[in-house]
């Protein structure tokens, strides 16, 4: 129909039609109910140029003022301002225009009748959103187009989902035949939407629909919970692999070298600030999405160039005893917090996350995993299998064990221990880094940000038992999974506290960790 | 006993000092009043109270650049507290022992407050207060220029349940876990109860302070939302805990079309470090928001500008933004300078006299009030959806401004309680 109509003007060349002046008006300046009749009004006009108009009120690109009497409406984007219903340029806006506010009612009416009228559309990419947007509810005035766009429809992936639609539009209203038809369709979606309507159906007085609705409930109902406990495993890895990441480094740190690093958070803060210094840089240029490929070398040099110097400055006096260095690290982390915020000030700064880490994917029914978290627990991963690599297949990593496991002996035999000590040390800071680099994909950046983490790290080290690196892995994961799972059944807050009374008992019994360092090494 | 040794070591200083100096630097000849700033500078709360401490001095900036008050050029005593609450009360102390404040504009949280609150009554000194909390208090000895729930919490649950605010019918409640979440929930749950929404449509969830982590709850959530009719949150998580939180939101596509969160403690400031444009929608409650178009706010956000170039404010300097605790601490310190104009002299009884009825063009476009009798503002409300830029857009407000109601209705036994605090001066005698 739109087609028709277009090529019709293009025939003729008539200028492009004049929209509804009323709706238009009503749209811009009226009440609310008057509103949303004007946003069907121009739907149902189905051209172009009302559907760009609905898209520049959705966006807030639309202002209105009223001169003499006369109400006029523009579209201003980019700082040019055209006539909503003329098409002319406008130049300068009068004074005293009012941006016209969309709120949420409005916009959610917008977006559904911009969906349908895109189901028409010839692109395969356009119709597949349109529908995906009028899956999680839509308005059943509707119902007239989504059967047309279902007669036409031959694509396979667009036409269940199209179907789906239709199905829960005809279960609120219809005759009992059309009903059942529908809720039986239903069963095979795995929308939480069409849970809802099933739900309603279910307490409906008709006792066939009722029972129709709900034997198709207890489907639906079956496939979202697979969807639920799979969103569930995932969270427990995502989480799991941020401890990992955070307690990476301490398990070199503190696990091989035996240093109380209490300023790993902050060698963690730094890894996150230096990813907003180069975010900052980039933010300018055309290549900003790919500004994390220089922030994760660049957080891990910073971080471990820091770890260094407190290495070789403070911490080699140290050695051997851990009260002292667990004071001084401390002192150290409180002025690196106030470094930082000296220089970068209190408040948190803004890591914007690239496109590619921004959104999710539906992998289940009714779960999105959000990609940010996805690459992170494939970065978790790598960084791990690199310092596997590391630590047992290079020279540097020999030395690290060797050092690790007698140090004396290693020095006899020619190892330049001190080195190795400010190499290790500086790998640990370093994988800190990185961890930051993650975090500030997730959460804050703020001078603060590695207070949060240090005793995570701690307890994972100590869980999984010090100088162990697979102990340290399966304590991550164990943590990660447990937090979850108990944060589903009880709460955050005494999923916090369970956790941490679970950890205080299995200490007590077994103090070394989960895996426990075995021989002559443990002496050492 | 080592705090009362503190205390009694510490006002016997001040009284050597009042004696050296006080006499001579003080009212009598130089013409200046020292006021205190008390607020944390560093800590978990420097988020969000730094600026407010900035506020204060820009407001001080200007009263000393038109001849001060009644001719006294005022001069600020800023400490910090450190968001550690029972160092807010030895702060206290020691701005009105010794540094001889004539009033204290500070707190943010509800048990920083909490904390000082005896040291105001003991020692008969004025706070003023600038942030939106739970109620259930007036003291004598604090002007609340924030937001009560009735101004805030109330007309904003009103508003989603409202065909506008998509006629909400089930409820997510989500706060961090401390005092001032759970007694607004509690008032909220009563409210819902009134307005018969059923138990099992009410779902209410805490988080630690600092919690990082909103993947099950944002899943917990969606469950809840689709397991009946249309759903909304609200949201009392506090400080940076809502960066996570909204990132989450936007991840896991929770849209605001579908199910729509208002925040009472989410301003411009706490959005300052989110990618806004997922969150489009979304909601939040305040008395002022900076986009609010008024000549007042015109001038308080040009003078903010100014000020925050000037001063080189970090993040301000080159993105200024205001919000409502700031508002209301510029309208405290504001009314504060009339009443002691109009009572003609800085004595906390006749200057408490003085404030009742005071009235001051607010940036947020209205008159504000001081209530004559329960020290709280009569402000006006606003709902804010999220803007892709992170300002908000205005989609209500209400007619004009709204009593206070300190004693919230919703909680039970409040009928009988005063709506003013003579009640505890009386007991103090």
């Amino acid at each position: 129909m739109r087609i028709v109509l277009l090529v019709f003007f293009f025939l003729f060349s008539v200028p492009a039609l004049a929209l509804d002046k009323a709706a238009v008006e009503k749209l811009a300046a009226g009440e609310a109910d008057e509103r949303a009749a004007a946003v069907s009004a121009l739907v149902a006009e189905g051209d172009q140029r009302a559907a760009e108009f609905l898209q520049a009120v959705a966006e807030g690109d639309v202002q209105t003022v009223e001169v003499k009497g006369v109400r006029r409406v523009f579209i201003v984007k980019g700082g040019q301002a055209v006539d909503a219903l003329t098409g002319e340029k406008v130049d300068p806006v009068p004074e005293g225009a009012e941006d016209v506010v969309a709120n949420n009612r409005l916009r959610k009416e917008i977006e559904g009748g911009l969906a349908a009228l895109k189901l028409l559309a010839p692109e395969r990419e356009t119709r597949l959103a349109a529908a995906k947007e009028l899956a999680s509810g839509a308005d059943a005035a509707m119902l007239p187009l989504v059967k047309k766009a279902l007669e036409k429809e031959t694509d396979a992936a667009i036409k269940p989902v199209l179907e789906v639609i239709a199905a829960s539009m005809e279960v609120k209203g219809g005759s009992k035949e059309q009903r059942i038809a529908a809720i039986r369709r239903l069963a095979d979606s795995n929308s939480p939407n069409s849970r809802t309507l099933l739900a309603e159906a279910a307490t409906d007085a008709d006792a066939d629909i009722k029972m129709e609705a709900q034997k198709s409930l207890r489907e639906v109902q079956g496939k979202l919970a697979w969807g639920e406990r799979a969103g569930l495993l995932f969270a427990g890895v995502s989480l799991g692999s941020i401890l990992l990441l955070a307690a990476l480094g301490l398990a070199i740190t503190y696990g091989l070298m035996g240093v109380i690093n209490m300023a790993h958070g902050e060698l963690i803060m730094i890894g996150a600030y230096t990813t907003y210094v180069v975010q900052v840089f980039f933010r300018k240029s055309d290549y900003f999405d790919w500004y994390l490929l220089a922030a994760v070398p660049a957080s891990f040099m910073v971080s471990a160039a820091v770890g260094m110097v407190l290495e070789r400055v403070v911490i080699r006096w140290l050695y051997g005893r851990p009260l002292e260095t667990l004071l001084a690290t401390w002192g150290i982390s409180l002025m690196l917090i106030q470094s930082v915020r000296t220089l970068f000030g209190a408040q948190n700064v803004q890591v914007e996350n690239p496109n590619f880490m921004s959104g999710g994917i539906q992998a289940f029914a009714g779960v999105v995993m959000p990609w940010s978290r996805i690459y992170i627990v494939v970065f978790a991963a790598l960084v791990l299998f690199l310092m596997y690599l590391l630590l047992t297949k290079t020279r540097l990593g020999l030395f690290i064990r060797s050092v690790t496991q007698n140090r004396d002996m290693a020095s006899c035999v020619g190892v330049p221990t001190g080195r190795v000590d400010m190499w290790a040390f500086g790998l640990g800071s370093g994988i800190a880094g990185l961890a930051g680099c993650a975090l500030s994909q997730l959460g804050n950046v703020g001078p603060d940000l590695g207070q949060g983490y240090i005793v995570d790290s701690f307890m994972v080290v100590v869980f999984g038992g010090v100088g162990q690196l697979a102990g340290t892995v399966y304590a991550a994961l164990t943590l990660g999974f447990a937090n979850k799972f108990l944060e589903a059944v009880s709460g955050a807050v005494i999923a916090k506290i369970v956790v941490l009374v679970f950890i205080i008992f299995f200490i007590q019994r077994r103090p070394q960790g989960l895996f426990a360092v075995k021989g002559r090494a443990v002496e050492a | 006993m080592k705090r009362r040794m503190f205390v009694k070591q510490l006002a016997l200083a001040a009284s050597v000092a009042a004696i050296g100096l006080g006499s001579t630097s003080l009212y009598a000849q130089g013409k200046t009043v020292k006021i205190g700033v008390l607020h944390s500078l560093s800590g978990t709360m420097a988020i969000s109270e730094t600026v407010l401490k900035d506020t204060v001095l820009m407001a001080v900036d200007e009263i000393n650049a038109k001849g001060g008050v009644m001719g006294y050029k005022i001069e600020p005593v800023v400490v910090d507290p450190a968001s550690n609450w029972p160092l807010f009360a030895e702060k206290a102390r020691q701005l009105i022992t010794q540094d001889k404040v004539a009033v204290t504009f500070g707190c943010w949280t509800s048990v920083s407050r909490k904390s000082v609150l005896p040291v105001f009554e003991e020692l008969n000194s004025l706070l003023f207060y600038p942030v939106q909390y739970e109620g259930e208090e007036i003291s004598r000895n604090v002007f609340y220029t924030g937001a009560a729930p009735n101004q805030q919490a109330i007309p904003a649950v009103e508003y989603l349940m409202s065909k506008d605010g998509g006629s909400a019918k089930r409820w997510v409640l989500l706060g961090t876990d401390y005092v001032y979440p759970r007694t607004t929930n509690k008032i909220l749950r009563a409210f819902l109860k009134s307005k018969g929404v059923a138990e099992a449509d009410i779902m209410e969830e805490y988080t630690p302070f600092g919690h990082s982590d909103y993947q099950t709850i944002i899943a917990k959530i969606k469950k809840f939302a689709s397991e009946g009719k249309k759903t909304a949150v609200v949201s009392t998580i506090n400080g940076d805990s809502n960066v996570p939180f909204y990132k989450e939101l936007g991840n896991q596509g929770l849209k605001a079309t579908d199910v729509p969160v208002v925040a009472f403690s989410v301003g411009e400031e706490e959005l300052r470090g989110v990618d806004t444009k997922p969150l489009v929608g979304h909601l939040a409650a305040w008395n002022y928001f900076m986009s609010i178009k008024a000549p007042a706010n015109d001038k308080f956000i040009k003078a903010w500008t100014a000020y925050a170039k000037a001063k080189n404010i970090a993040g301000h300097k080159d993105k200024p933004l205001t919000n409502d605790p700031m508002e209301a601490t510029y309208i405290g310190i504001y009314m504060w300078k009339q009443a002691v104009e109009k009572a003609k002299s800085f004595d906390v009884a006749k200057v408490t006299a003085a404030m009742a009825g005071q009235t001051f063009a607010a940036p947020s476009g209205i008159t504000s009030t001081m209530d004559a009798k329960n020290h709280h503002l009569h402000k006006a409300v606003f709902i804010g959806e999220v803007k892709a830029d992170g300002q908000f857009n205005v989609v209500w407000k209400t007619k004009g401004p709204v009593k206070a109601q300190p004693w919230s209705p919703y909680i039970e036994g409040n009928d009988k309680k005063k709506d003013e605090p003579a009640l505890m001066a009386e007991k103090k005698k």
